[in-house]
């Protein structure tokens, strides 16, 4: 009558217990508000940024170096992509920080994880921060075809 | 309560005029003993019984219990779903087994019946209720008022009493809190039941103590653990809307904070 089975997905039954102590204060408050707040901007953001380049004019046909060299260009969508870059990279990492804390079942595991989450969003904004305010659209020498038109002043 | 047996089982198929018809129903129970042979592994162990139209799974687990295995350990007090003892996960779905029918759970098929996850198992379908407790215990579940006590009872207009009405429902059954993925992965958070019970204080007009509970559930392993997933609406025996008051203590937070 009595079977052995599988383990269920809660494990060792009588695993000890005990709760840790009080973590008060408003760092999760206002984590839980940043993402709501900034999954409205990104709303915003995200799919104008996917109208203009990919249904206005010639839509998607248009997207080269020229395009996007054309585009930062100018201060306005400099701003635009820098706080798309942002908001999204700090709302990610949040999310991703959140999922790391409600599936790892071990300090050691979470702390693991999450420095290495931390680590490579660090990269990444500050990788693409450098592009957006280092990025010049007519490197000297590079044949005119790919260059938008705004290097040939006159 | 002596346990008789009624009919016998030889002569139980002949069908009597105004007999109340039976099934038999089987039970895939759960079981933990680290006494036992099998020491700390849990097993599934399966009983088939007799059963009526209007039993539940307790009665079920209780035929078991008096007539087949005298061993199996489960907790039962009122047997109405009233005191909150019985929370079990009754096909994969945290109930009262008081206050299910079996015919409502698909008795064609066994029926697997397993402790609540998340606390310690003790034995078979007993579990640890220590920290569901020691969290609703940081709440203060308890009245907190300032001055001299009145000569007479507390008076509130029906309106104030309306506010807090759904979480004074509450039987401390810990379905909800055993049914949520954030507190399987490591116990620390403090659980749709405590937020619950603080609910219940929180929004009474004459209570005095929101803010300490506001600020206590203000906490890493608080309300901002929730993600919800409802799965405490589903699990609430007594049909409280569990997570909408995990929410209002959420926005009592955010309009203290702003
Ligand atoms: C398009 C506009 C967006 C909106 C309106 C939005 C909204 C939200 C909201 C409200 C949450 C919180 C959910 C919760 O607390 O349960 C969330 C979580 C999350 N978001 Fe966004 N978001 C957007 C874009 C993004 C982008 C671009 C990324 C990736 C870079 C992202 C990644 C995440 C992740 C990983 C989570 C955590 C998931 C979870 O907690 O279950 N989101 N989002
Ligand atoms: S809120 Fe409902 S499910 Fe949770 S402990 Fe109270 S009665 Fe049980
Ligand atoms: S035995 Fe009391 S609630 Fe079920």
């Amino acid at each position: 009558m009595a079977q052995t089975q599988t383990p269920s997905a809660i494990a060792a039954p009588r695993s000890p217990y005990a709760r840790r102590k009080t973590t008060r204060g408003n760092f999760e408050l206002y984590s839980w508000v940043f993402m709501r707040a900034s999954g409205v901007v990104l709303l915003v953001l995200v799919f104008g940024h996917l109208f203009v380049n990919l249904m206005v004019g010639e839509g998607v046909h248009a997207i080269d170096f020229a395009f996007v060299g054309g585009k930062w260009s100018s201060p306005f969508w400099q701003v635009w992509d820098l706080l798309m870059l942002w908001l999204a990279m700090i709302h990610g990492t949040n999310g991703v920080r959140t999922i790391v804390n409600d599936y790892a079942q071990r300090d050691s595991t979470r702390g693991v994880l999450k420095v290495l989450l931390y680590l490579a969003s660090t990269i990444v904004v500050i990788l693409g921060t450098l592009v957006i305010f280092t990025f010049t659209p007519c490197p000297p020498g590079a044949p005119a075809e790919l260059l938008p038109s705004i290097c040939f002043p006159n | 309560m002596t346990a008789v047996l009624e009919n016998p089982a030889t002569e139980s198929p002949k069908p009597e005029v105004g007999a109340i018809p039976s099934f038999d129903v089987t039970l895939r129970i759960r079981r933990y003993n680290p006494e036992s042979e099998h020491g700390e592994e849990s097993i599934w162990d399966e009983f088939t019984v007799t059963a009526h139209g209007t039993d539940r799974v307790l009665d079920a687990l209780h035929k078991i219990k008096w007539e087949q295995d005298g061993s199996l350990t489960f907790r039962r007090s009122c047997a109405h779903g009233v005191c909150g003892s019985d929370a079990m996960r009754i096909n994969g779905r945290n109930r009262l087994a008081c206050k299910t029918l079996l015919k409502d759970v698909n008795p064609d098929k066994p029926i697997t019946v397993e402790p609540i996850k998340g606390l310690p198992v003790v034995k078979d379908l007993v579990v640890d209720m220590e920290p569901f407790f020691a969290s609703y215990r940081e709440i203060m579940p308890f009245l907190i008022t300032s001055g001299n006590e009145p000569t007479r009872e507390r008076l509130q207009s029906a309106e104030d009493r309306e506010r807090f009405d759904d979480t004074t429902k509450c039987i401390l059954c810990a379905a909800c809190t055993s049914s949520c993925p954030v507190f399987w992965t490591d116990g620390q958070y403090f659980g749709p039941a405590a937020i619950v019970n603080a609910h219940r204080f929180i929004f009474d007009s004459r209570d005095e103590g929101a803010t300490q509970r506001l600020e206590i559930l203000n906490d890493k392993e608080g309300v901002w653990r929730c993600r919800t997933t409802f799965n405490c609406t589903e699990a609430c025996p007594r049909g409280i809307e569990v997570t909408k008051a995990i929410q209002e203590v959420k926005r009592a937070m955010i309009t203290r904070a702003f």
